[in-house]
C-alpha cells in the first residue's frame, strides 16, 4: 500500500437514467482511489457501469436523463461534482483525458489531424506560432507516429486503425494530463497492432507517470497492464484488488465464473464453465445481490440484503455474503 | 462429404470516382488459397483484418464468385453445378455471423426466420415445418414459445441461438461460423461455444471457424489455417499451430494474444508496421518487410507452399 495522497478518489458515486421505463441505476454507489501511475481496470460485461463511471468522473453523463445523484470526485483534493462547467471544460483535456473505443468515430472526419491535435494545445496551453507546431510535433512524435511533419496535413481517414488510435492518444495526452481515462481503446484494433498499442501506452504512461484507468472486458489485457483490477456488475465494484490478488484469489462468486468461462490461447479446455442466466435489467434490480439469480453459491440471504463489502486481505475487498467475514459486518 | 477449396482468388476492381471502366489495379483480396474441410472436422481460419478470412467465407457461401481457382463440394467443382446441385449445396452449407443484432430480421417472428432456409419446394407441409422449427429451437435450448417472438424480445446470447437454429433447420453438413462469439458478452460466449460444441458431437458437423480471437479459435478447431495478407500462411493440426509455429507470422500472431494470467506475461514479438496493402502487396514473401527473421531472399523470391513436415504446411523461406 502506498501512503501518499491519491490522485483520484471516487466516493461511493451515483449515476441514474431516468426514463420512462423508471429510474436506470447505471452507477449505484462506487468506490475506489487510484494513485498517480497507477493502472486500474475497471471490467465488466455491456451494462455493468463501467463507461458511465468514466463519464460521470468527467461530466458527461448524457442529460437531462442521465443524472450523478449522489457521491464525491476529488482529482488532487478537488470535488470535481461542484464545479461549473466552465471550470470543468479547464479540467477535461488538460487533467483527465480520454481515449475512446473507435477512434473513427472519435476523430472529426471533416479536419485534419494537426488542427486537432493543434486545438487542444492551443487552448490548454495557450501556446501560437512556432512553439504550438513544435508541441504538437511532438505529441505526434511522443506516440510515435512516422513522418509526423506530413502526417499533421493528413485527414483521419488516411490513417489505419492502428494509427488513428495513435493519434487520437497522441490528442489526448498532448497537454500531459494527470488522468487518462481509456475506454476499451483497443477494441477496434488487431490483435498484433493490440500489442503494439498496448506496449507504447504502458511506456508512454512511464515516462509521463500519468495514472489510466482502464476499461475493458478482455480479461488477457487486464492480466497484461493493469496493476489493479475493480469487477464491475450491475453498477457496482463487487471486487477490487491487485492483479495477482484478484487473479489468483478471485474472491466473488461473478470474478470466479468470469475467469473460468473464458476460452485461454494457453491450454484447451475440454469444456467451458458457463454462467447461466442473463445479466440483469438495471431498471428492475433485485432486492439483495443482483448477481444472486446466476450465483452458483446463492444463499437465502443472498436474495434479502445486498452483501456488504468485506477486506479479504491487504487492499483487496469483495462484497459477496460467501466472503468470510460478510455476516458479521451486516 | 468434403469442402475443398483449390488455388482460390478473387480479386475486387478499385476503380476510379465513378467510371466503372477506369480500373486502376485490383484488390487481391484472397490469393490462391487451398484449404479442405471434411465431415465432423472444426476448420480454423484466423489471421487479422484483410487478411482474407471473410471472403473466403462468402465463396464458400457462393456469395462471391471466385476470380480462379475451384470450390469442390463432395468432389464435384460449383462451376459445374446444375439447379440440383446448388440446392443440395445450399442445403448442406450454412452459417452463422458475428452480430445477431443485424443477421435477424427484426419484422419477422422467430418462427419465420428459422424456417427461412428450407426450400419452398421442399414438399413440406406447414405443420411439418412447423415441427421442424420446435425441433432445432429445442436442439439450441430455446424456449417452446419463441417461434411466436420477435428478435427484440431475446438477449443477444439468445438471438445468436436463433442464429444457429435458422442454421440447423435443413440438416447442414457444414456451417461457416464468421466470428460467432466476437459480438457476444464475455459471460455468454462460453454458453456459445459450449453449445457449438455439443451440437457438433451430436449432429456430426462441420465447422469452419473464422476468428481473430485465437483462443475461441483454439477452443473449437481441430485444424488450423492461418492467412496474411490474402495467402495461407500456414497450416496444421490445432494444437501441434499453437504449441510449436512455423511461420514467423503466426509465432508473432500467437505470442500477440494475451493469456490469461498476469503470471504468464512473457516476452512478446511486438510487430512493427501493419498488414500491407492489398492493391500492392509487398515483393517476394508479403511478410517479409514485418518479418523478425528475414532472409535476404525473402523480398524477392516468393516462398513455396510445401509440407515442412508431417501434416504442417508453410510458406516461408526458413525451412
Amino acid at each position: 500500500m502506498r501512503e501518499s495522497t491519491p490522485l483520484l478518489v471516487v466516493e461511493d458515486l451515483k449515476t441514474h437514467f431516468f426514463t420512462r421505463r423508471g429510474v436506470t441505476k447505471a452507477v449505484d454507489g462506487v468506490s475506489f482511489t487510484l494513485h498517480a501511475g497507477e493502472t486500474l481496470a475497471l471490467v465488466g460485461e455491456s451494462g455493468s457501469g463501467k463507461s458511465v463511471t468514466c463519464l460521470s468522473l468527467v461530466r458527461l453523463v448524457p442529460e437531462p436523463a442521465g443524472r450523478i445523484v449522489g457521491g464525491r470526485v476529488l482529482l488532487e483534493g478537488e470535488d470535481l461534482l461542484q464545479k461549473s462547467s466552465a471550470e470543468m471544460r479547464r479540467v477535461r483535456g488538460k487533467k483527465i483525458a480520454m481515449v475512446l473505443q473507435d477512434p473513427l468515430t472519435s476523430l472529426n472526419p471533416a479536419l485534419t489531424i494537426g488542427t486537432q491535435v493543434r486545438e487542444v494545445v492551443r487552448l490548454h496551453q495557450g501556446l501560437r506560432g512556432p512553439p504550438l507546431r513544435e508541441r504538437v510535433l511532438e505529441a505526434l512524435r511522443r506516440l510515435r507516429i512516422p513522418a509526423p511533419e506530413t502526417r499533421l496535413r493528413h485527414y483521419s481517414h488516411q490513417f489505419s486503425g492502428g494509427m488513428r488510435q495513435r493519434v487520437s492518444s497522441a490528442i489526448a495526452l498532448s497537454c500531459t494530463p494527470r488522468l487518462l481515462i481509456a475506454d476499451e481503446p483497443t477494441t477496434a484494433l488487431d490483435v498484433t497492432i493490440q500489442a503494439q498499442y498496448l506496449e507504447l501506452l504502458k511506456e508512454v504512461q512511464a515516462s509521463a507517470g500519468v495514472a489510466v484507468i482502464l476499461v475493458t472486458h478482455d480479461f488477457g489485457i487486464v492480466a497484461a497492464i493493469a496493476d489493479r483490477v475493480a469487477v464491475m456488475y450491475a453498477g457496482r465494484i463487487v471486487e477490487m484488488g491487485s492483479t495477482l490478488q484478484v487473479f489468483d484469489n478471485p474472491s466473488h462468486p461473478y470474478t470466479r465464473a468470469l475467469l473460468r468461462c473464458l476460452p485461454d490461447v494457453g491450454l484447451k479446455r475440454e469444456q467451458l464453465v458457463e454462467i447461466g442466466g442473463q445479466p440483469p435489467d438495471l431498471a428492475r434490480l433485485p432486492q439483495g445481490c443482483p448477481f444472486a439469480p446466476r450465483c452458483p453459491e446463492r444463499q437465502p440471504i443472498c436474495d434479502e440484503t445486498y452483501p456488504p463489502t468485506v477486506p479479504v486481505a491487504s487492499g483487496h475487498i469483495a462484497s459477496c455474503w460467501a466472503v468470510p467475514g460478510a455476516k458479521a459486518r451486516a | 462429404m468434403k469442402l475443398e477449396a483449390i488455388g482460390l482468388k478473387k480479386y475486387f476492381p478499385v476503380t476510379s470516382g465513378f467510371s466503372v471502366r477506369g480500373t486502376r489495379g485490383w484488390v487481391k483480396a484472397l490469393d490462391g488459397v487451398s484449404v479442405q474441410v471434411a465431415e465432423g472436422e472444426t476448420l480454423g481460419i484466423v489471421g487479422e483484418s484483410g487478411s482474407g478470412k471473410t471472403t473466403l467465407a462468402k465463396l464458400f457461401l457462393l456469395l462471391e464468385r471466385p476470380t480462379a481457382g475451384s470450390l469442390l463440394f463432395d468432389g464435384k467443382a460449383v462451376a459445374d453445378f446444375g439447379r440440383d446441385d446448388f440446392v443440395r449445396y445450399r442445403r448442406a452449407v450454412q452459417a452463422v455471423f458475428q452480430d445477431p443484432y443485424s443477421s435477424l430480421n427484426p419484422r419477422m417472428r422467430v418462427g419465420q426466420i428459422v424456417a427461412e432456409p428450407l426450400p419452398r419446394d421442399s414438399g413440406m407441409s406447414r405443420p411439418m415445418v412447423a415441427q421442424r422449427v420446435a425441433e432445432v429451437l429445442q436442439l439450441v435450448g430455446l424456449p417452446r414459445e419463441s417461434p411466436a417472438l420477435y428478435p427484440h424480445e431475446f438477449s443477444g446470447g439468445q438471438r445468436q441461438r436463433i442464429a444457429i437454429a435458422r442454421a440447423l433447420v435443413t440438416y447442414p453438413k457444414f456451417i461457416i461460423l464468421d466470428e460467432p462469439v466476437s459480438a457476444l458478452d464475455v459471460s455468454i460466449r462460453a454458453q456459445i461455444l459450449n453449445l457449438l460444441k455439443h451440437l457438433q458431437e451430436k449432429l456430426g458437423l462441420a465447422y469452419v471457424i473464422i476468428s481473430h480471437d485465437l483462443a475461441a479459435a483454439r477452443y473449437l478447431a481441430t485444424r488450423l489455417a492461418v492467412m496474411y495478407a490474402g495467402k495461407l500462411v500456414e497450416t496444421g493440426e490445432c494444437d501441434a499451430v499453437y504449441a510449436e509455429p512455423l511461420h514467423p507470422y503466426t509465432e508473432a500472431l500467437l505470442s500477440a494474444a494475451l493469456p490469461l494470467h498476469p503470471s504468464a506475461r512473457r516476452q512478446r514479438i511486438v510487430l512493427a508496421g501493419e498488414v500491407p496493402n492489398p492493391v500492392s502487396p509487398p515483393s517476394g514473401c508479403r511478410f517479409h518487410p514485418r518479418c523478425p527473421r528475414v532472409l535476404p531472399q525473402c523480398s524477392s523470391q516468393e516462398p513455396e507452399w510445401r509440407a515442412v513436415r508431417p501434416d504442417r504446411f508453410t510458406a516461408c523461406h526458413l525451412y
